[in-house]
């Protein structure tokens, strides 16, 4: 274990340049760079009002505050694991070339999509307040769905960054699922709606569906729902254990494969 | 003398060539349902057992797909061995792929940091050696230039500078270091021979024997994935020319 985390404090600044570097070309030669963490969002809250508010007829003042909360997340959510799925193919030429612990790789592409979606949380606190939702002292609860969703995010990227060095197909599989998921996680409907249908059980396998609750009731100024926060903290924990182990077993075996 | 900085014991390195590469679910299922997953297994390297002392240089010799650039990865810990296990003890400077890890959008200035951080540098000795990395590397006002316009003979005199800025215990050498026009290959292996007088350890890898003669003082011999002769430079070189006639 000493051993593990003295290799860490050694490449530490290995992670904070792979972050930095993620950033950094993201952005590179377009005009607007990292503006366009706010622009995006922005962008596609409106694009969503607009079909889903206006045309579906939500008419709650405040629905493009719940759009935005939702899409937010979901986007760091789909991205990063993404990303870190793909991070050992992307770097196979570094992997056959110089030791580096190989977590480095997911972990970079995870924290690297977190940092942008940090930075992109402005727009949702600008779009709140000329939305006049008041802050309230439950605002401090969001840290917690915060927290679970990159832990979330690192433990599936670790076992889709393991399974996609075998098959690649997964990538394919992925995105499949990804579609699935942001369709059962009520980002751009109210959950009552499948609720009363019967398909509540629906939003409870979806990993992302409690943790995008619990930060709503953060912002809408209610208390953490206990039972949502049990989910998702026991999705993120056997997540994050499962890829662990897995990644840890097979990462020797990565070189041979990329 | 005496201690031991490199021990290399019972090492062996197994590849599976499946004689088709299966990388998707479907075909493995389908072979898998049909029993066709058939591996020819290669073994690189067998039972290799080697210690190598404080301030010895170490030549290995051997024929192309003796295993030689397969020991090298395994002792600078790119590659993990199926068996055995390699100690290492110090700080060991693998010049062998000079570069991994340079991004070609950043400049030569950001590459020294991240090139540095890659080969576990702590980010203030980076900040340290920084403008003797530039000096050594001869880049001038091109070190602000992206890493894509750079011709190939920059690119590694930066990579080399950026990995010889450490003073390292083993130093690992893969081949000549082809690197540069003739001026800066003179600089380089000033800047080994100066390694070398402050008596690191060296192991490395040529087909030019006259070049191990040369740096090295013993020698291990290895043909398909063994070793076959050990011991003083000369007498392994004598077996290495029977060989090879």
């Amino acid at each position: 274990m000493k051993k593990y985390i003295q290799n860490f404090v050694k490449y530490r600044f290995l992670l904070g340049e792979l972050v930095k570097k993620g950033i950094s070309l993201k952005y590179r030669r377009s005009y607007l760079g990292i503006l366009w963490t706010l622009i995006e969002p922005l962008l596609t809250m409106i694009v969503l009002t607009v079909v889903f508010g206006t045309l579906f007829g939500n008419n709650d003042r405040t629905f493009p505050v719940y759009i935005l909360s939702g899409r937010l997340l979901y986007s760091f959510f789909s991205i990063s694991t993404k990303i870190a799925m793909k991070s050992i193919r992307t770097h196979s030429s570094m992997i056959k070339k110089v030791y580096v612990p190989k977590y480095m790789y997911p972990l970079s592409s995870v924290l690297t999509e977190y940092i942008i979606f940090l930075i992109s949380l402005i727009v949702l606190v600008a779009v709140a307040a000329v939305l006049k939702v008041k802050p309230t002292i439950y605002l401090f609860g969001a840290i917690v769905p915060l927290v679970i969703i990159a832990v979330m995010a690192y433990g599936l990227g670790l076992i889709l960054a393991t399974l996609a060095v075998f098959f690649r197909d997964l990538e394919y599989i992925w995105s499949v699922a990804l579609m699935l998921i942001m369709y059962t996680s009520a980002i751009f409907y109210k959950p009552a709606k499948i609720i009363n249908g019967g398909y509540g059980w629906l939003l409870d396998i979806n990993p992302l569906y409690s943790v995008v609750s619990n930060f709503r009731n953060s912002i809408f100024g209610a208390p953490l729902d206990q039972r949502a926060l049990l989910i998702s903290i026991a999705y993120s924990t056997v997540f994050l254990v499962v890829g662990t182990i897995m990644f840890a077993k097979k990462q020797d075996v990565f070189i041979l494969y990329v | 003398m005496g201690k031991t900085v490199v021990d290399v014991q019972h090492v062996s390195m197994r590849f599976s060539l499946s004689s088709e590469k299966v990388d998707n679910l479907k075909e493995y299922f389908i072979k898998f349902v049909k029993k066709e997953i058939t591996y020819n297994v290669f073994w690189a390297l067998k039972d290799i057992n080697l210690k190598v002392n404080k301030g010895e240089r170490l030549g290995i010799l051997g024929l192309n797909g003796a295993g030689k650039s397969t020991l090298l990865k395994i002792i600078a810990g790119v590659l993990k061995p199926t068996e055995g296990s390699v100690t290492v003890r110090g700080v060991i400077a693998p010049l062998l792929e000079l570069g991994a890890g340079f991004e070609p959008q950043y400049t030569g200035a950001e590459n020294i940091y991240l090139y540095g951080a890659v080969l576990g540098y702590p980010r203030e000795f980076i900040a340290e050696k920084y403008d003797e990395i530039v000096a050594f590397s001869e880049l001038g006002k091109f070190i602000n230039v992206p890493l894509k316009n750079y011709s190939s003979g920059m690119k590694s005199r930066l990579g080399f500078a950026i990995a010889t800025i450490v003073e390292p215990d083993i130093l690992i050498l893969d081949e000549v270091l082809a690197v540069g026009d003739a001026k800066f290959k003179k600089k380089c292996e000033a800047k080994i021979q100066s390694m070398f007088d402050k008596g690191v350890t060296v192991l490395f890898v040529s087909h030019s024997l006259a070049q191990v003669q040369k740096i090295c003082d013993k020698a291990i011999l290895l043909e398909h994935g063994q070793v076959i002769a050990q011991g003083g430079i000369d007498e392994v070189s004598a077996i290495y020319e029977e060989k090879t006639k």
